[in-house]
């Protein structure tokens, strides 16, 4: 009874980190779905709307219920100019040169944004606008913090199931990351929906962002590096390109990640997800859910 | 006129593939390009659907410059593509290829028309809707691509060879759908060809491609008794 309440716990507190993931996870699919590109700067959106939300909060009081939308809005700004600055002039170049712009563009946000009058290099705490209160359910606890990450992390993925396959815009993503000349044969705005993409993957990674300052309330410019990484492992584990694949990896890594650290050693957290990519590559390079993706 | 090209020059790096096209596209016809292998016909298409940018010349459409003009915005003028090699969209469903065949169209009733009509000349298609596209069978999949264009609401159609891989009894049954199409709904079409046979015998009118420069044109039962062509292009075959 001891060790199962234990376990159940670990799960609640594994589920909570990997829904973070896999928020931060369907923005590295969607992407790589559209322009067969990783997005290596993708994780420091995710660190751009956790800082948007402490500014939000503790400078400015916003409310609470205003501060997604502004923070998802701001990121998804940021993906938009990220995308049209850095990676649209060169539609037509080498996929390298987009990887290392990429790279580049992930270097330049963390380095310039901790700069002293911006973000700074150090751990800022981060304010959680309400108490946090655990409810006691006999076999575990699960804390509003906890509740308000599954339920908008659910409400999320279903908005997003929506837009991708009930949505012409969502028809059009699909179309676009399997033939990009007919898609457009098609009538189909590229570098319109290719924007779009980045917008909607930035909002979920800004709202990531929140939810994780909410649930590990210190935050810092680095902050976006380990859980980006992590994510696109998730990414890669459910199938790079596959929507759900992106969610269920998201779900199994943070759920590694916790139950290593609460049964193994905390030092291995880290270790795990690598060798978790490294069986991926081993055994399936095209993750779980992918059938379809012969050319990665 | 619907559509003049004059003087086009294409080039992929060093390599031209064009060398000066021109042509005239009259409202309602089919049009046939005919040529062999790597003649630039796939070229020519592509260019005119505004996947290739030329290096010179111009395309008027009803009246209109729309060289190098962005392919989606093309569409919305009424020019849509059965892409060579029918590249439908394998793991959406054939209800989900037509309606993307129909992005530009915003009016609900005329998408719901389009649909219909779609239908009405591919019946095959009814009853695969809610299957894969990569599921269907070549002439199945041609049939699609087909339709997808023609969800579009095209008023020229570009046809990148149709006949590729089917048996000629498909084939001539998705050709005289094309003509059907062209006769009752006045779809003017460019049809791109290696079978020169069977392009002969549903056009108007004919172009003959070689390595990249128009070398014959003329009505396509005048161009199908050509003593050149049909030494270069029919073969020993009888026509029917
Ligand atoms: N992407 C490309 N890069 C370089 N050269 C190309 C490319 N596509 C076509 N070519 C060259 O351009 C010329 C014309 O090719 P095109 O595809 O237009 O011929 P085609 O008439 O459509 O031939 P087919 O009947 O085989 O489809 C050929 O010499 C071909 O090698
Ligand atoms: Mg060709």
């Amino acid at each position: 009874m001891e060790l199962l309440s234990y376990v159940l716990q670990q799960l609640i507190n594994g589920l909570q980190l990997g829904a973070v993931y896999a928020l931060i996870a369907l923005g590295y699919t969607m992407v790589y779905g559209v322009l067969r590109l990783i997005n290596f700067a993708h994780g420091d959106i995710f660190m751009f709307g956790a800082f948007t939300a402490y500014y939000l909060i503790s400078k400015w009081d916003v409310p609470i219920y205003l501060v997604f939308p502004i923070t998802m809005a701001v990121t998804a700004l940021l993906g938009f100019l990220i995308e049209k600055i850095a990676y649209k002039p060169l539609r037509s170049a080498p996929k390298i040169a987009l990887l290392i712009t990429a790279v580049g563009v992930s270097l330049f946000l963390e380095y310039f944004l901790s700069l002293n009058s911006l973000f700074t290099p150090n751990y800022i705490g981060f304010p959680r606008p309400f108490e946090v209160t655990g409810y006691d359910l006999r076999l575990f606890t699960i804390t509003n913090v906890q509740l308000i990450i599954f339920a908008v992390t659910a409400l999320s993925l279903l908005l997003l199931y929506l837009l991708i396959y009930y949505t012409k815009y969502g028809r059009a993503m699909r179309a676009l990351s399997h033939d990009r000349e007919v898609a457009s044969l098609m009538g189909i705005p590229v570098d319109g929906i290719i924007s779009f993409t980045f917008i909607v993957g930035a909002a979920l990674a800004g709202l990531g962002g929140i939810l994780y300052g909410f649930a590990y309330p210190q935050i810092n410019v680095f902050m976006g590096i380990m859980p980006g990484i992590k994510s696109f492992i998730a990414a890669v584990l459910g199938g790079i390109g596959i929507i759900h694949g992106a969610v269920l990896g998201g779900l199994i890594i943070g759920v590694s990640e916790v139950f290593v650290s609460a049964f193994i050693s905390s030092t291995l957290r880290d270790g795990v997800i690598f060798f978790i990519l490294f069986l991926v590559l081993l055994l399936k390079p095209s993750g779980i859910f992918g059938k379809w993706i012969d050319k990665v | 006129m619907l559509m003049r090209i004059s003087h086009l020059y294409v080039r992929y790096g060093s390599v031209r593939a064009l060398h000066g096209v021109s042509l005239e596209v009259n409202e309602g016809e089919i049009l046939s390009i005919i040529g062999a292998n790597g003649a630039g016909k796939t070229t020519l298409l592509k260019t005119i659907s505004g996947l290739l940018r030329p290096e010179s010349g111009d395309i008027d459409y009803r009246g209109r410059n729309i060289t190098g003009e962005r392919p989606d915005r093309l569409v919305r003028m009424g020019i849509c593509t059965v892409p060579e090699g029918r590249r439908v969209f394998p793991n959406l469903s054939v209800k989900e290829n037509l309606e993307l065949g129909a992005y530009t169209v915003s009016r609900r009733r005329l998408r719901q028309q389009l649909f219909d009509l779609t239908l009405h000349t591919f019946p095959k298609l009814k009853e695969r809707l809610s299957q894969d596209a990569g599921t269907l069978s070549g002439g199945e999949q041609q049939m699609l691509a087909v339709g997808r264009a023609l969800m579009g609401n095209p008023q020229l159609l570009l046809l990148d060879e149709p006949s590729m891989g089917l048996s000629p009894i498909i084939t001539k049954e998705i050709f005289s759908l094309i003509r059907s199409i062209n006769a009752e709904k006045g779809i003017s079409v460019i049809l791109v060809e290696q079978n020169a046979h069977i392009a002969l015998e549903h056009s108007h009118r004919t172009y003959v491609l070689e390595t990249g420069r128009v070398v014959m044109e003329g009505l396509s039962d005048v161009v199908k008794q050509d003593p050149a062509v049909i030494e270069a292009y029919l073969g020993c075959e009888s026509l029917e």
